[in-house]
């Protein structure tokens, strides 16, 4: 197992401090980057291939080099904090118990693309955390970290904390500007792409909370050997949150050569005692599901692309034996029906008939042709809305019947859920907020 | 009629939207420590981008008011240099904004996959046969409001109640649920368990 990079120091006591930070190599990354030519950090980002950690794995080096740099419009840094994926808590951790190394990572991507804010897009509900990094923020300003002439080299730099307000798709880039401009949190046409035309219609970086807490690292640490801790293309330290049926769910840190299979049952323990392994969702709800015998494959972008589904946000989502998977599907569909923003018809419509026909199966009160015609709904979603929540909602419902299409006809043959577990409901599935 | 060949689509499934009418609520202007607290946010923000403070703003009227009122919404507008419109527009696209009076403690559970995998379904119904109360209800005597919220980033620590958008409670087993609710009547929200602070080693 490898020496933690970003969560070495999560379980110390006050590791989360300014004075815990500065013992440990605080701000040393940023100290760097200030001394070098933010063309250069730009450069040395893209070496290191580091890629966005929030689901697209889009190569950051390279999202910043798209920049617009002739503009007199100012430019921004957005921090994608509005972690809301199914299954993903990582952020959570880095934020709460780490807050400074996201405050140098926002500050080094400022002065690599020449911004003078940045904007932390916080989700609503971890309000907790960010009283934590309001708290630990005011004391960086007052000692010189963030702010006017930042640790004397002449840079200034805002950050700023922006709470969101319960929106799953204030996590897409253009929908997360929208709503810190202080719209609904809806998509944009794109492009225009936010690097040309994003917040306030200036050019904007949107990356994620742990790409940016990867930065200092990198500057600190080199390229290469960033490169050297993963598989080709797929290098530095990953964040895997293991959920569901585990003994010892959590936040594991570990290179993407690690496998599916290592990550659920030597991190996290492995199943409870005496049940078996269903399925898995390798990569937060929006991934299809991979079944017990793909799991020796490194959980890498491209190693999990090849094998049919997507590391995304790396919420790895672990079922045994006694999850019905037509529940498993009517869960996630409630999930996508309640958070459709509702620009785009297929995704606002078709989410909620995925739901009703889910229910009515799940019920079973469902017919067979009710399963061709999830797949057909489905088909009409995927690929056909502004953004990619329209191929997320879709998915729950087109993976499960490819995998687990008996389950399906079971409970439409016996007009009931053929696998209840003690888990669940004792009544019938309970009502929507 | 339907838009789809094989989609049932008669008068009982046919998908509504919901025009809702907001409780006008008292006359509203802000305390004057919370006009200063948004005055200092607008700050944060270039002069001629007020709108971003929107939510922030919300927030202060929620937690002036209890809930969302037209009359807050309106007040808030006149600040922010938006219409009426633009405001409800966003206050009804948010679920952490409430629109009605809810109770005192809002008891929010997280129902997404993870949760329910590990029994979020059996602590809402422990909740709801505790309180006498159906999910999206307040109980009688106004103290409780218990509600189903979707994915709360906290999936490890399963199943998690949220309360008034701000404490956390994890890893509620459906036994405890009951207890749950008598320990919030005689402590508040120091029945609360929180999070971060059980990481550290010490």
């Amino acid at each position: 197992m490898m020496e933690p990079i970003l969560t070495r120091y999560v379980r110390e006591p006050n590791s989360y401090t300014l004075d815990f930070f500065l013992k440990h190599q605080g701000y040393d990354g940023l100290k760097k980057a200030l001394g070098m030519a933010p063309n250069d950090v730009i450069e040395a980002v893209k070496a290191s291939g580091l890629r966005g950690r929030g689901g697209a794995g889009f190569p950051t080096g390279l999202k910043w080099q798209f920049v617009l740099k002739d503009t007199p419009k100012p430019k921004y840094i957005c921090c994608n904090a509005d972690e809301s994926e199914p299954g993903t808590f990582k952020d959570h951790l880095l934020m709460e118990r780490n807050p400074h190394l996201l405050f140098e990572g926002c500050l080094i991507g400022c002065w690599a693309i020449g911004a003078k804010v940045a904007y932390i897009y916080i989700r609503g509900e971890f309000y907790h955390v960010q009283k934590i990094m309001e708290a630990e923020l005011a004391k960086a300003y007052a000692q010189g970290y963030v702010g006017k002439n930042i640790m004397g080299s002449g840079f200034d730099c805002d950050i700023v904390i922006h709470r969101g307000a319960g929106a799953y798709e204030a996590g897409e880039e253009t929908a997360l500007i929208e709503s810190l401009e202080g719209k609904r949190a809806q998509p944009r046409i794109k492009p225009p792409f936010p690097a040309v035309a994003g917040l306030y219609n200036a050019p904007t970086a949107v990356n994620n909370v742990e790409t940016l807490c990867n930065l200092p690292a990198i500057l600190t640490n080199g390229a290469a050997w960033f490169t050297s801790l993963g598989p080709e293309k797929n290098g530095g330290p990953k964040l895997f949150c293991v959920s569901g049926h585990v003994k010892k769910p959590g936040v594991f840190e570990a290179t993407m050569k690690t496998t599916l299979r290592e990550l659920i049952f030597d991190h996290a323990g492995g199943l409870r005692d005496g049940h078996k392994l269903k399925a898995v969702i390798p990569g937060g709800s929006s991934v299809p599901i991979l079944l017990p015998e793909q799991l020796d494959i490194p959980a890498s972008f491209d190693d999990v692309a090849k094998a049919g589904s997507m590391l995304g946000s790396a919420g790895i989502i672990v079922m045994d034996e006694t999850t019905c998977m037509v529940w498993v599907a009517r869960n996630l569909l409630h999930f996508y029906k309640h958070e459709s923003c509702g620009k785009c018809t297929p995704c606002r419509e078709g989410g909620d008939w995925l739901l009703k026909i889910l229910t009515r199966l799940e019920n079973g009160e469902g017919e067979m042709r009710d399963i061709d015609l999830l797949v057909s709904v489905g088909g009409n979603i995927a690929g056909k809305t502004l953004c990619a929540f329209g191929d997320a909602a879709a998915t729950p419902a087109l993976t499960t019947v490819k995998h687990f299409r008996a389950e399906f006809e079971a409970h439409v043959r016996e007009g009931r859920c053929t696998l209840p577990a003690d888990w669940r409901a004792s009544k019938t599935p309970v009502g929507a907020h | 009629m339907s838009f789809h060949p094989l989609m049932v689509y008669d008068r009982d499934h046919f998908h509504r939207s919901e025009r809702t009418r907001l409780d006008e609520g008292k006359a509203f202007t802000f305390t004057p420590e919370r006009r200063a607290a948004l005055d200092d946010l607008l700050t944060k923000y270039p002069p001629d981008q007020k709108r971003s403070a929107v939510l922030a703003a919300l927030y202060l009227v929620q937690e002036q008011e209890g809930y969302l009122t037209a009359n807050g919404m309106r007040h808030v507008a006149g600040i922010l240099e938006m219409t009426p419109a633009e405001v409800e527009d966003v206050a009804t696209y948010y679920v952490m904004f409430f629109r009605e009076r809810v109770g005192k403690y809002v008891l929010q559970v997280c129902r997404t996959l993870s949760c329910a995998l590990a029994g979020a379904e059996r602590v809402t119904e422990a909740l709801s046969e505790k309180l006498g109360i159906k999910v999206g209800e307040t109980d009688p005597s106004g103290m409780f409001t218990l509600l189903e919220f979707e994915c709360l980033g906290a999936c490890d620590r399963a199943p998690i109640v949220m309360v008034n958008n701000e404490h956390w409670h994890e890893r509620v087993r459906p036994q405890d649920a009951g207890r749950l609710v008598d320990d919030i009547r005689a402590r508040g929200v120091a029945a609360f368990n929180g999070c971060h602070l059980k990481l550290e080693k010490s």
